[in-house]
């Protein structure tokens, strides 16, 4: 018997291209390869030696023998007290670097009793709205030894004044922390979503942490200018590595109009990608990006201290990458995107683990994650050298065209009128979208080849993933019961002077907050009155709806 | 496949794709709207971050066949069943409710009980997204 149920689930099931898999002449940014590069083709003399502007090879002279890239493992769910046994856990396998995963109401500025937050607490990461949280999900660990690194964006400023406050506390000087917090606004309101304030106060707000950061925390980087979300919403390598190093310059521009000079600040600067699986794409990605950005800093802005040019980069291997259908699959994707971040030069990388296309990692998933970078570290080799690549007439000849590329791109919103106008408008989230509509229709008229899910595919292996994490059904009770208690206990009066003085510091741009939100914090403050008293003089982003 | 090419199968639907809650990944509910739109739908979206109610009233007022909630963040029973019950307290319990995003099938039967007509996920085709979407409104 046919039924009407079982009639619809055919039809939605994905279906096999009608044509076999081919071999695809261009790359997955539309540049059209040569079956033979021969060296003429490329530009050898712009490749210059390691560590040594325009950084083409490597910021370093030594690559990863002086230091090997930290293995950063994403990780952040339900309550702080679930996320420290996690984090202990992760450390004891060797993890050298914590990342957090906080939950959407922490990301933008909501409290969990608030009603914005109704179904989302703990659940895309942890639950942080005081200082007493932000003590226990630290508790054990001393943050003088680790580096922390916090996927944080509109509400950024607030949780690395949190990260001060419990460093202050448990002794550790604020001059050893190392870390970063993301607190990349330009690219939340194209893809991603966190916003919470307009352009112009965020620019602001960014500009204090940068500012605050440089001479109070000199080892932690206030900002990690990402291209991944960007990315995973659609865009190509290409386009990746040019929306962000317009952001990049945007932030550049933004500082230099503080009176801050780019020879310092732009040291702290850091960047942040997705690596997909085109290995040499990739890999050419990494280096023109390092190259363009060195050159592009010196031609606007005059920067001259090599380690100001320096183009320091975290990678995630993984994303939109990784299939649910066949999902042991993803464990060879992010092995081959691991050895493409490693060749591209990354300073930190993170790999998915092969169950984070649909659910929170398993203990033995994240495991194989960071065994994967353990692999490619100590056993491939491929760190050996440094640059194992340069010369390579096929990666040096991509590295140049991926270079002429992204700089269409940065010269596309400059014509348009600059990134703050293109995001205001809608333009760049509109070409995103177009992007993401092509991907989807590439992929499933089987012109990009994903195996085991359009072409290669096993029906009767589709929904095989191993053990499923499960959340904790009582955590947002948990939560609600500690943000009550913190609420009952904390000195009345101390909240309210020091959210009143924060409000009278957002009058007055030259001021910097971060002085403010620290006392804040310190006084337990949630981060949803932190967040209303910005919104008071500063207002909100007004989404611009344009497809 | 080009679903631009497909005959005008939505002509004359109004269809309103909708974010509730907080999540701000958008990219599958932007190929959503420009897939119906193509098949000759009219299409409002809504923008991040609107709260059920917010979207309810919206549906109403723009007079829509059909709501489309896209929930990445794993809150969609809470989403759907708000939003179904607003539609429903403002009596527009006619309008489809169609839901996208990351749910696991464990959860359908509980959101198809709280009134999902159907649930996408980003591994079915889009011309069969739109064919099933055709269906409901005929």
């Amino acid at each position: 018997m046919n039924t009407r149920r079982d009639a619809v689930s055919t039809d939605l099931s994905p279906r096999v291209p009608s044509h076999p898999p081919t071999l695809a002449v261009s790359t997955p940014s539309g540049l059209d390869v040569p079956a033979i590069v021969t060296a003429e083709m490329a530009s050898h003399s712009a490749v210059g030696e390691p560590g040594r502007s325009p950084f083409t090879r490597s910021i370093f002279t030594d690559g990863y023998r002086g230091r090997l890239w930290t293995f950063r493992q994403y990780s952040g769910f339900g309550s702080a007290q679930e996320t420290n046994e996690r984090y202990h856990f992760l450390l004891r396998q060797g993890a050298t670097g914590l990342s957090v995963a906080l939950d959407l109401p922490t990301q933008c500025g909501y409290d969990p009793d608030d009603s914005m937050s109704s179904g989302e607490v703990g659940k895309v990461g942890v639950s942080v709205s005081t200082l007493a949280d932000a003590e226990l999900l630290f508790r054990g660990i001393d943050l003088g030894a680790i580096s922390t690194s916090f996927t944080i964006n509109g509400t950024a400023a607030i949780l690395y004044a949190m990260y001060l406050a419990v460093a202050d506390k448990t002794g550790v000087p604020r001059k050893k922390l190392t870390g970063t917090i993301q607190n990349d606004i330009l690219k939340e309101y194209v893809a991603r979503g966190t916003w919470i304030f307009p352009v112009r106060p965020s620019m602001r707000l960014i500009a204090d942490t940068i500012l605050f950061s440089t001479k109070e925390t000199p080892r932690f980087n206030p900002i990690s200018i990402a291209g991944a979300h960007v990315r995973d919403a659609g865009a190509t390598a290409v386009e990746e590595m040019g929306y962000t190093l317009a952001n990049g310059l945007a932030y550049v521009t933004e500082l230099v109009g503080r009176g801050a000079d780019p020879n310092a600040f732009a040291q702290r600067l850091s960047f942040f990608f997705y690596v997909h699986m085109d290995l040499f794409e990739e890999t050419a990605k990494f280096r023109a990006g390092r190259r363009l950005w060195a050159k592009l800093l010196a031609e606007k802005f005059g920067v001259t201290d090599p380690r100001a040019l320096m183009f320091r980069f975290g990678v995630v291997c993984g994303g939109s990458s990784l299939t649910a259908a066949q999902p042991y699959n993803n464990i060879v994707r992010v092995a081959i995107e691991n050895m493409a971040a490693v060749l591209g030069g990354a300073q930190s990388i993170f790999t998915c683990a092969y169950d984070e296309a649909f659910q929170i990692p398993t203990e033995f998933s994240a495991e194989l994650a960071v065994r994967t970078q353990q692999i490619v570290a100590y056993e491939s080799g491929v760190g050996r050298t440094v640059d194992p690549l340069g010369g390579s007439y096929y990666v040096e000849w991509l590295t140049d065209r991926m270079e002429e590329e992204i700089r269409k791109v940065i010269r596309d919103i400059d014509d348009y009128g600059g990134v703050e106008r293109a995001i205001e408008e809608g333009y760049i989230q509109a070409r995103v979208a177009q992007r993401a509509y092509l991907r989807k229709q590439r992929r499933e008229s089987g012109e990009d080849t994903v195996v085991g899910e359009n072409h290669f595919r096993n029906d009767s292996t589709k929904h095989d993933f191993g053990e499923m994490f499960r959340m904790n059904p009582n955590t947002t009770s948990n939560v609600l019961a500690r943000l009550a208690e913190v609420r009952r206990s904390r000195d009345a009066g101390r909240v309210s002077t020091a959210l009143a003085a924060l409000e009278v510091a957002t009058l007055n741009p030259q001021e910097n907050v971060m002085p403010y939100l620290i006392e804040c914090c310190r006084a337990y403050a949630t981060v949803g009155e932190m967040v209303e008293r910005l919104k008071r003089n500063w207002g909100e982003f007004k989404e611009p709806i344009r497809l | 496949m080009n679903v631009s090419t497909a005959p005008p199968a939505l002509a004359g639907k109004r269809i309103l794709i909708a974010k509730p809650g907080l999540d701000g990944h958008d990219a599958g509910a932007k190929v959503i709207a420009l897939a119906l739109r193509d098949a000759g739908a009219d299409i409002i979206y809504t923008g991040l971050r609107k709260t059920p109610d917010y979207i309810a009233r919206m549906a109403v007022d723009e007079d829509v066949h059909a709501v489309g909630l896209s929930i990445l963040s794993g809150s969609h029973n809470e989403l759907v069943n708000a939003t179904a019950t607003r539609l429903a307290e403002l009596g527009a319990s006619e309008i489809k409710i169609f839901v996208g995003g990351t749910i696991p099938v464990a959860d359908h039967p509980g959101l198809r009980a709280a009134g999902a007509a159907e649930i996408f996920s980003a591994e079915m085709p889009l011309d069969a997204i739109v064919r099933r979407i055709t269906e409901l409104l005929q």
